[in-house]
């Protein structure tokens, strides 16, 4: 359709990055209700905030022609909107497509990115089937309107939605009493009033609806109407609204009900199985009348702007990698300034040098803070990892029919967002397999002496220059046994006399390895361990398992800060330059040849009582040694997580600033490389990946 | 050609870009934004407002309630309100035109449709 035009492309832009927003916010708000439901009571609020996620998602969707899209959630929609209005009541089925709905939506977004909608069809339309199921045909019951009885005026019930009058009545049937409560507040600071006012009827009832109306001082002033449900009568009312000037203009209702809350067509809802019965109950909150107003909105002294209402903005993250480019590379030129004023120096123009010198260092001040609110930017809580984490293990637990507590801790440590997004997959994974491996059925953990209820413990905190993500589970262990077993059927392994517990447990991140029975339609879907660790390689990162028999498991992850700019060792091998990253070289050492033994065909050095196995950079790389062989040589001590190794070079040439830049698709497949990074002197180097070359010689086996 | 204001009040960002990145083609209009009724009822005292395009569906103050405010101050008894919404709010839209709104949109639309009601109250 025409929104492709020019002028809309900006507008589609937006209309991703919000649709993504509205999906995840219905989501968690999803998730929220369902907590609430087994609770026995939910807020009408939150359905009502629920069903607008998805009526906006079917306009915004419609309006950009995304049809597909459009129609999921215009059939969510539907769902919801019965809901609210209470012509069927929130099963667990109605939960679960529900919860499928925001899933569905989910995978939909993604796929209008590389434009693969349409392959999505059978489960749009299964998804259309299933709502359709849940809303049996509508006993047309028109219960006889109570409003006319209750006798508001005209001036309010004719701008009341369809929904509010749905409120309206549902109070009315509930017995309470209906208030109009009516306020004056000057028009510049209406805001503060009237939020203080709601949050008091809210305190004991339900704002059902707020009209704005026009008083005697309209230019100055500005008259609001609260329409609101409450079981206090006008008295009690009173009290709680006292001290704001408001005058109550009209009380009615609060009768013992003469129509059921709940319409007949509810009762002819299929028998599935019922939560308590929640339609249009509503979560009283206990009442209190000093309470705290939480300000929604921004105060009314600061300087007025009709243009920008919000104080963020959402910036393509391509934007922030340009510039976090263009800041590598000023710090490039820096240090080529730096260099020169060194060089001057030692030439002997001493006073230019040391002014220039200053002059660089005063540079390098500003650019180190130019390059940290950059970093700043890209940096995100992990919590928002920890939202979606928190609908999977509800999810799974309730497909599993496990009884599980996520606690989750840590959720301020901060991560680059593009690590955030690309750890949330394999984290998902981890932790389905922890559910689905790990967690033992209720009855069997009862007859174990465990609490019923599982546990998995998220927690993130920050080491140094990396950020450590922990799974934790309280479930049964990993059978090491086991898992020797199946490697050796599977032929992943020849010989396993020498494997400690330790090694047995790396097993599992080899292609081609799976430990389940049967296949489940949670860890079944899609990967393996080995692609977890390959995920998680990809961004720098390590994962190392622990695991204690009939006690549990837990996945460490490290993974660094950012990836966008680090500092490196640059080295010297065989005639070609290479940077190490700093944040995984642990020491550095002159090789004696002397110290070198032979372990099982590998060398290795004798570190401090420790054995250091060491690899030599142009073997592992298979590059041909030309001309005179190096004099002393170097070990650089590389370690991620508990692993160490040394690797053997010509010569230390310094620490650098490096801006990691990815290699193409076709040198995705190179073990030991993590991208290229520009020297500044017109020079490309590789940049080792410590961790890949690790677990590339450990996967080689005893050589 | 003196100045002409619109007001746009949509609780989605999408949606306004989209409405104001079509009603810029008009040429030279001032465009305000809202993202909600609350903001609407804060910029409306300050700012001569010649046409105000309202969505129904929005927390805290929806779109009917601005309307009936609008419709019954006697300073905007002349401004223009038109209302957007989609097919399954038909009833709100029955509502809003009884409560005095000009004209109503119904999601989704082409941006010409949109161009051509607004040309009306130019």
């Amino acid at each position: 359709m025409s929104a492709q035009s020019p002028p809309a492309m900006d507008a589609a832009r937006d209309f991703l990055a919000e649709a993504e927003e509205v999906v995840e916010e219905l989501s968690s708000r999803l998730g929220e209700l369902s907590d609430m439901a087994e609770q026995g009571a939910w807020d009408p609020d939150l359905l009502n905030a629920i069903f607008r996620d998805a009526h906006s998602l079917k306009g915004l969707a419609g309006m950009f022609g995304f049809a597909v899209v459009s129609e999921v959630a215009h059939h969510t929609e539907s769902l919801l909107d019965w809901l609210r209005m209470g012509k069927i009541s929130l099963t667990r089925q109605v939960l679960e497509i529900l919860f499928n709905s925001a899933e569905l939506l989910a995978t939909l977004m993604r796929s209008t990115l590389d434009g693969t909608l349409e392959q999505h069809r059978e489960a749009v339309d299964a998804h259309a089937g299933a709502i359709a199921a849940c809303m049996a045909p509508a006993g047309s019951s028109s219960p006889v309107s109570p409003l006319q009885k209750l006798g508001l005026s005209a001036q309010i019930t004719g701008s009341l939605t369809d929904y509010e009058e749905h409120r309206l009545k549902e109070n009315l049937g509930k017995g309470r009493f209906i208030h109009v409560v009516h306020a004056s507040f000057e028009l510049l600071t209406f805001d503060e009033g009237l939020n203080d006012l709601t949050s008091r009827l809210k305190g004991c009832g339900e704002v059902i609806s707020t009209l704005p109306s026009v008083g005697e001082n309209m230019e100055t002033h500005i008259d609001f109407d609260l329409l609101a449900g409450s079981d206090l009568d006008r008295e009690q009312l009173a009290v709680v609204l006292d001290g704001i000037a408001v005058d109550i203009t009209f009380s009615g209702g609060g009768s013992v009900p003469e129509t059921p809350s709940v319409p007949e067509s509810v009762k002819e809802t299929p028998p599935t199985e019922l939560l308590p019965e929640t339609v249009g109950s509503v979560a009283v909150f206990p009442l209190s009348s000093d309470q705290e107003v939480a300000p929604v909105f921004s105060g009314s002294d600061e300087p007025l702007s009709a243009k920008s209402m919000s104080r963020t903005v959402r910036v393509d993250i391509g934007k922030l990698d340009e510039l976090m480019n263009i800041v590598g590379e000023l710090v490039l030129a820096h240090s080529s300034i730096a260099a020169l004023a060194n060089r001057m120096r030692a030439e002997g123009f001493s006073r230019m040098a040391i002014d220039l010198g200053k002059a660089a260092k005063g540079l390098d001040r500003r650019l180190g803070d130019l390059q940290k609110g950059v970093m700043d930017i890209r940096m995100i809580p992990v919590g928002q990892l920890y939202e979606k984490m928190s609908r999977i293990v509800r999810k799974i637990s309730r497909e599993q029919g496990k009884k599980i507590d996520l606690k989750l801790f840590g959720a301020e440590t901060e991560l680059d967002k593009l690590i955030v997004e690309d750890i949330a997959d394999p984290l998902m994974h981890i932790i389905r397999n922890a559910i689905d491996h790990g967690i033992e059925a209720p009855e069997q953990r009862l007859a174990a002496g465990k609490n019923e209820r599982g546990v998995v413990r998220i927690s993130s905190y920050q080491k140094g220059n990396h950020v450590v993500i922990e799974v934790e589970d309280d479930g049964d262990g990993i059978n090491v046994e086991k898992i020797k077993k199946i490697a050796l059927e599977k032929r992943l392994v020849s010989d396993i006399s020498g494997l400690t517990d330790k090694e047995a447990l790396e097993l599992i991140f080899l292609p081609g390895f799976s430990t389940a029975d049967t296949i489940t339609d949670v860890s079944g879907r899609g990967v393996g361990m080995d692609v977890v660790r390959n995920n998680i390689a990809a961004v720098s990162g390590m994962v190392d398992i622990e695991t204690w028999p009939g006690r549990g498991s837990r996945f460490t992850i490290v993974l660094p800060i950012t990836l966008a700019i680090i500092k490196a060792l640059i080295v010297f091998c065989a005639g070609r330059t290479y940077a190490v990253p700093i944040t995984s070289v642990i020491e550095s050492l002159i090789l004696s040849p002397a110290d070198i033994r032979t372990v099982e065909g590998r060398e290795v050095i004798s570190l401090r009582e420790h054995t250091l196995p060491i690899v030599r950079l142009e073997n592992f790389f298979r590059i041909e040694r030309t001309g005179i062989c190096p004099g002393d040589q170097y070990v650089v001590v590389v370690g991620v997580a508990e692993k160490r190794l040394g690797l053997v070079v010509d010569d230390l040439l310094g620490q650098q600033d490096i801006v990691i830049k990815p290699l193409g698709g076709a040198f995705k497949a190179l073990r030991g490389i993590s991208g290229a990074a520009d020297l500044g002197d017109q020079r490309t180097i590789l940049v080792l990946d410590s961790g890949s070359i690790i677990s590339e010689l450990m996967r080689s086996g005893g050589g | 050609m003196k100045s002409f204001t619109i007001l746009v009040v949509d609780d989605s960002n999408a949606m306004r870009s989209l409405l104001v990145s079509t009603l810029e083609s008009l040429g030279p209009v001032t465009i305000l934004q809202a993202p909600n009724g609350f903001e609407a009822l804060r910029i409306m005292p300050r700012q001569e407002i010649n046409l105000l395009l309202t969505d129904i569906n929005m927390p805290d103050i929806n779109g009917l309630e601005l309307l009936n405010f609008v419709r019954s101050n006697p300073l905007y008894k002349e401004l223009p309100v038109v209302i957007i919404s989609t097919e399954g709010s038909r009833k709100d839209i029955e509502k809003g035109l009884s409560l005095g709104a000009s004209e109503y949109l119904v999601k989704p639309f082409l941006p010409e449709q949109l161009l051509e009601i607004v040309r009306r109250f130019l």
